[in-house]
């Protein structure tokens, strides 16, 4: 796969801070993971899943993540629903930039994860996998995920931040 | 220092821990009230997991927003773009120093009370669209320029209003505008059919400009986000767009503190027992309710659609109500 259409910002590298307080730092996150605002931000079949989620059936309102933020400027996690274009490659890297820091990614479909059903010998179009463009914290499979998939996405990305799993894994049978 | 002062001093300490308190509280808890009140017109739960019944969901977005990056984008006018969400959160404070919340709690009653919160509430409109013009954006700025439309369009009915009711209650001190309703809702501003008739519609048309002024959906032109992604927010992240969210509910709250003062009897009970400040807030909540209640029932206006009815519709009803009541004051 050819890049050459793709001009990428050099990522700016941020000072890690000189000093950390372990308990301050604990609140944050758990206060950062309680309060993830998305980007109103929607690429293909996918995102019709994610308005799905925050309607009334499943209700990510109830995790505090349904503040669908307009603008990056105000959002911390950009939910990639769908597949992503090498032409709408740079209006994401774009959007993912203009994120402030601290800022999560979560790719949601089998097209975000890794091209999906579009990935086949000869195909020129697609990006293989948002991973390829910005880092990605959380994979949720599925073409389309459901609704719980992604609700489930939210929690191992509060998981991931504050090292606690919110509610018990369910087994299978 | 004499006696005096000493109280003087006291009494603005008191005045800037409570009302700064007062304010953060009604601002975090408002936001909590509209999502879950939100959640329920639409079956949903709304915030439920973040403490008890989500009580801590306004404490974690506070954290959050206050530890999140600044951004200060490459073309913004700095000093501008820092002092806006300051100076937008200033004026609603200021005139909540002359509201009074009940028969003695007031930090400061001044003659011209009124005027000075029309004062006030006027800047911070000005701020939002210098706000608007410093952050350098496309959508901002045309967000700015509607702001300035729709801040003439409604300030003109909304002190033609407040003008005739100064009319009937002659007086500019707001203490005493309360004091004119003891004695049972019959006495209230809203239901004083002697002084005009259409009181009643000078109380709907106050509530609707309550509305645009305040910048509150179906007239939120300023952060219209179907058509100018956040408005005049576009560009403002963390705490710099936290105390924009602030300003809105803190107007909202001096809004609804003016209608119950200037129309519902402020502190006084409906049936003429127990006068106190509970009457007040409930008074006071039950129209932030009303005003949450309007947001997620109706869509966005247009901007014409906005325009006509001020200029069409709320000016001239308004100046029919302040010729009327002239004509009663007059005759009887
Ligand atoms: S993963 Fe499937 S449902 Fe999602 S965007 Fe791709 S094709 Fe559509």
């Amino acid at each position: 796969m050819e890049e050459g259409s793709l001009h990428l910002e050099k990522q700016v590298d941020v000072p890690p801070g000189l000093i950390h307080f372990a308990a301050l730092d604990n609140f944050l996150n758990l206060c950062r993971a309680n309060s993830l605002w998305p980007m109103t931000f929607g690429l293909a079949c996918c995102a019709i899943e994610m308005m799905a989620t925050g309607a009334s059936r499943f209700d990510m309102s109830r995790f505090g993540c349904e503040v669908f933020r307009p603008s990056p400027r105000q959002s911390d996690l950009m939910i990639v629903s769908g597949t992503v274009t090498w032409k709408m490659s740079t209006a994401v890297v774009t959007l993912y930039d203009q994120m402030p820091e601290p800022k999560w990614v979560l790719a949601m479909g089998n097209c975000a994860v890794a091209g999906g059903p579009f990935v086949f010998p000869g195909q020129y179009s697609v990006v293989p996998g948002v991973d390829k463009l910005i880092p990605v914290d959380v994979y949720v499979p599925g073409c389309p995920p459901r609704p719980e998939a992604l609700i489930e996405g939210m929690l191992k990305l509060e998981e991931k931040l504050t090292g606690r799993r919110r509610w018990p894994t369910v087994e299978a049978k | 220092m004499t006696e005096g002062m000493v109280m003087n001093l006291v009494r603005l300490l008191l005045y800037l821990v409570g009302m700064i308190g007062f304010a953060a509280f009604n601002a975090a808890y408002l936001t909590l009230l509209e999502r879950k009140q939100a959640s329920w017109m639409q079956l949903r739960r709304g915030p439920t997991e973040v403490g008890p019944w989500g009580l801590l969901q306004p404490v974690a977005d506070g954290v959050k927003l206050m530890s999140k990056q600044l951004l200060l984008p490459r073309d913004v006018d700095v000093p501008l773009f820092l002092l806006g969400p300051i100076m937008v959160v200033v004026p609603p404070i200021l005139c909540l120093v002359t509201i009074p919340f009940s028969e003695t709690l007031v930090a400061r009653n001044f003659n011209l009370g009124l005027l000075m919160i029309f004062a006030f509430g006027a800047i911070s409109t000005f701020v939002l669209m210098l706000a608007g013009l410093a952050s350098a954006n496309k959508f901002s700025s045309i967000a700015a320029a509607r702001i300035v439309a729709q801040n003439i369009a409604y300030e003109i009915p909304l002190l033609v209003i407040v003008l005739s009711l100064v009319m009937s209650t002659h007086s500019f001190n707001l203490h005493t505008i309360v004091d004119q309703q003891a004695g049972g809702f019959w006495h209230w501003n809203l239901l004083r059919l002697g002084t005009n008739p259409l009181m009643p519609v000078a109380f709907l048309i106050y509530f609707i400009c309550l509305l645009a002024e305040s910048n509150r959906a179906p007239f939120d032109m300023v952060e219209a986000e179907s058509e100018l992604v956040a408005g005049v927010f576009t560009e403002y992240s963390g705490m710099g767009f936290g105390l924009f969210f602030i300003a809105e509910y803190v107007n909202i709250v001096v809004g609804c503190c003016l209608a119950t003062i200037l129309f519902l009897g402020g502190w006084h009970c409906p049936f003429g027992l127990l006068p106190g400040l509970h009457w007040f807030l409930i008074k006071m909540y039950a129209l932030c309710v009303m005003v949450v209640w309007v947001r997620w029932s109706f869509p966005r206006t247009q901007f014409y659609g906005l325009l006509n009815l001020s200029w069409k519709i709320l000016i001239p009803l308004a100046l029919a109500n302040l010729l009327l009541t002239a004509v009663m004051l007059k005759l009887f």
